[in-house]
């Protein structure tokens, strides 16, 4: 028997916290712990994400279940010393809410408190390195029971009956799916994982890859037996080393342990899995795509029917599930489907994992049952939109999918409603967007994506994306026509109905969802000439307010194009500057000599060259005065 | 692995390392160790690391050990608190590592008769 540990430090070692230094922390702690002799007393684990990435790196102390964040090397010391040696939690690491009150357990923080961890429910409490204590969280129970006491009818019956939808993007009922390979002819069948992921700034597969492998592991060979496969494969881009290590390293232990291989449980059942690494194109996370990499052939998509499920790799019967939709299974057979039928709404059941992103308080990762509102989601656990601004929309599925407005916040988040607003749930990219943001500016930036990952096979999405950005690229650059919004909507809609694949298919959605809720701003770009949110570089102009510039001369020196040009009194009346040269223009008329408030009567009027200017802005951060306008 | 069987047991074996983070659920004392200064000049630290000894000699792993910087008023140090089931607390002052046995040997027959 091991030695008993009176107390576990975990440690985050999701992306997001081993980019903000939490291999160092850990690398202090360990070291501490050995110094002050406590290192056979307290054990220190790596975890999977805990999802509050911009606190990171975060840790939590048990048995007590302190939750410290934005740990320094440096507080190692001080966690040894008074935390863990002496019982005094270190204060100046402990959460603290808007309202500056302190909390100093998890499950009491909001952005916790009000998650429902079903696909994560084991990510950030235990060591995904150490397969035992996923078997200690059930793991590899199903497993079990699947295949000592179920049938494969029985299997698929339940996972029909729980009402899961695939996770990957489409939504297609998870248990057809299942059931169609099961029927199809072909031998042999093929379990493949898609976890892919190339939606930007998601990463809910990862974090289930880093943080609890095994549940993936688990859940394929549970498919496995249901429909007559015994080869599974993994398919992860190479930009995720540290999920494919991770992956590897449990494969391993699942072998060792007897739940991968031959024979599992004594029943006769043989499962094996394999990893392939892409090369993270986007549209390798296309099924037939993604297949045809997985044979080694160009990442190529082709026409479906026939699908994967009849003729997927080397043109037999495939499965193939999203990383998210598998971690799901282990609890739905554990549990039954009537459990996992009681989370949700009536069409979308279960939980969804989101990736917050963009202009929100709390960024990172968070499960909650479907259905939840999207105002829930950035107000009560996204903790609302940084810097007190205004929640403008929120993008969800990504470049495929579509942006949410304001009025409809209190949407609930699931399939066929997302739809009906002209977005999509998508993998679960959640990203906001304050009013700030220029709509045609985050339109030209996804189909910018898209246009680049086109893999260039059908005409509509190679050539039909391009002429869409074109005219995107146009229109924020000033150049905009009357009648380009209307030409987008009728090009976005024949890409739609004539592209080949998925990518193509939903490439327009964040052009032409845009156009349905901000149509306003793309006229404003287009008739006004103006970026009404004053992004569009070349929409927008600096200008001097005469009133307020002391002539200091700050800006003057810090331009780095020179556009800043001092001026006499009569030219700058002359010119009529922006809207602070016309008041004192007028008030100029009217007193004969422009009054100079406060500024220095020896030096000249400043003011902005805007042939020369290249919007950059630093004349506007510099000035101590508010004295320079952006519009 | 050949059967459930198996499994289940390898994952009550599991659970026992995990009760610290509360996984697998049922903890059966809870022994709180006072590390005030005061506590610690008295020898508290050789206390803590007694009950852990007697824990492992016993092959327990369903208690916890803890610490606090709480300093009973009056007390004789070293102090520990042993919380059972039901949330009973049973105070004992003037510790040493020698009397160690005596309190967890107390500690889990007491927790027994609360959990029955
Ligand atoms: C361009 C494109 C990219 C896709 N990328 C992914 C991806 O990264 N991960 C994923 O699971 N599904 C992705 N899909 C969806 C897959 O084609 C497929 O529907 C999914 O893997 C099925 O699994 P599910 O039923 O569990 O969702 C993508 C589809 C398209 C058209």
């Amino acid at each position: 028997m091991g030695v008993l540990y009176r107390a576990h430090v975990l440690v985050c070692g999701g992306a997001g916290c081993v980019s903000s230094g939490c291999r160092a922390v850990q690398e202090a702690l360990k070291s501490e712990l050995a110094k002050q002799g406590l290192d056979k007393e307290i054990k220190v684990v790596e975890t999977g994400c805990m999802g509050s990435c911009d606190l990171g790196p975060v840790m939590v102390v048990y048995p007590e279940g302190v939750f410290y964040r934005k740990v320094r090397p440096e507080d190692a010391r001080d966690i040894v010393q008074e935390h863990l040696l002496k019982g005094r939690p270190v204060e100046r690491l402990l959460y603290h809410t808007s309202q500056r009150e302190i909390i100093q357990q998890m499950e009491d923080i909001d952005f916790f408190a009000k998650q429902r961890k079903v696909v994560l429910r084991n990510c950030g409490i235990i060591d995904p390195e150490d397969i035992t204590e996923y078997i200690a969280r059930d793991g590899y129970e199903a497993l079990a029971r699947v295949l000592t006491e179920m049938t494969p009818e029985e299997v698929i019956d339940v996972v029909k009956k729980s009402g899961l939808r695939g996770r990957g993007g489409a939504g297609f009922p998870t248990g057809l799916k299942w059931e169609f390979c099961a029927k199809a002819t072909g031998r042999p069948k093929y379990v493949v994982c898609n976890a892919d992921e190339g939606d930007p700034g998601a990463f809910m597969d990862r974090s289930v890859l880093e943080g609890d492998p095994h549940s993936v592991i688990e859940a394929m060979a549970i498919a496995g037996r249901a429909i007559g496969s015994n080869q599974g494969f993994v398919y992860v881009r190479a930009e995720y080393p540290l999920a494919i290590q991770r992956l590897k390293h449990a494969i391993a232990q699942a072998y060792d342990y007897g739940l991968l291989g031959k024979d599992i449980f004594g029943t006769g059942f043989d499962f094996d899995l394999e990893i392939r690494v892409g090369a993270g194109a986007f549209v390798c996370g296309e099924e037939t795509a993604l297949l045809a990499s997985i044979e080694g052939k160009r990442g190529m998509p082709r026409p479906r029917p026939p699908f994967p499920a009849n003729e997927g790799l080397w043109g037999k019967p495939t499965l193939i599930n999203n990383v998210e939709t598998y971690a799901n299974i282990p609890p739905i057979i554990l549990n039954g489907w009537e459990w996992f039928a009681g989370i949700g709404t009536e069409k979308s059941k279960g939980t969804k994992v989101f990736a917050l992103a963009g202009k929100i308080a709390n960024t990172g990762l968070v499960e909650v049952p479907m259905g939840t509102t999207l105002r829930e989601i950035v107000y009560d656990i996204g903790g609302g939109i940084l810097g007190g601004k205004k929640f403008k929309a929120a993008q969800t599925g990504g470049p495929s999918g579509g942006c949410i407005p304001a009025e409809h916040l209190d949407t609930p988040m699931e399939y066929d409603t997302l739809v009906k607003l002209g977005a999509m749930m998508g993998s679960g990219g959640l990203i906001v967007m304050d009013e700030g943001t220029c709509m045609v500016d985050i339109a030209k930036f996804f189909l910018q994506f898209t246009q680049d990952e086109s893999c260039g096979k059908c005409i509509p999405c190679r050539e039909g994306t391009r002429a869409m950005l074109d005219i995107l690229t146009r229109i924020t650059e000033g150049r905009g026509r009357e009648g380009d919004i209307e030409l987008l909507e009728h090009l976005g809609t024949t890409i739609k109905d004539t592209a080949l694949c998925g990518l193509g298919q939903t490439a327009p959605n964040p052009v032409l969802s845009t156009i349905r809720y901000f149509r306003h701003e793309y006229e404003a770009h287009i008739r006004e000439k103006r970026c009404p949110a004053g992004v569009c570089a070349a929409l927008v102009h600096y200008e001097i307010l005469q009133d307020k510039c002391k002539r200091c001369g700050l800006c003057r020196r810090s331009c780095p194009v020179d556009a800043i040009e001092e001026t006499t009194e009569a030219e700058l009346v002359a010119a009529g500057v922006g809207a602070a040269g016309a008041d004192m223009q007028a008030a100029g008329a009217s007193q004969g000599a422009i009054s100079q408030p406060a500024s220095s009567p020896k030096r000249k009027p400043l003011f902005i060259n805007q042939e020369r200017c290249i919007k950059c802005g630093v004349c506007m951060r510099e000035c101590r005065f508010q004295a320079i306008n952006r519009c | 692995m050949r059967s459930l069987a198996e499994l289940e047991q390898l994952k009550r074996h599991a659970q026992k390392e995990l009760g610290v983070r509360g996984i697998g659920g049922y903890c059966r004392a809870t022994f709180i160790v006072h590390m005030g200064t005061d506590g610690i000049a008295a020898g508290a630290r050789e206390v803590l690391l007694a009950i852990l000894d007697e824990l492992k000699r016993l092959g327990i792993h369903d208690c916890r050990v803890t610490q606090t910087d709480v300093t009973g008023f009056g007390m004789k140090p070293p102090v520990v608190d042993v919380v059972t089931p039901g949330h009973r607390v049973e105070t004992y002052t003037g510790v040493s590592p020698e009397g160690v046995r005596k309190i967890v040997a107390e500690s889990l027959v007491e927790s027994r008769v609360a959990a029955v």
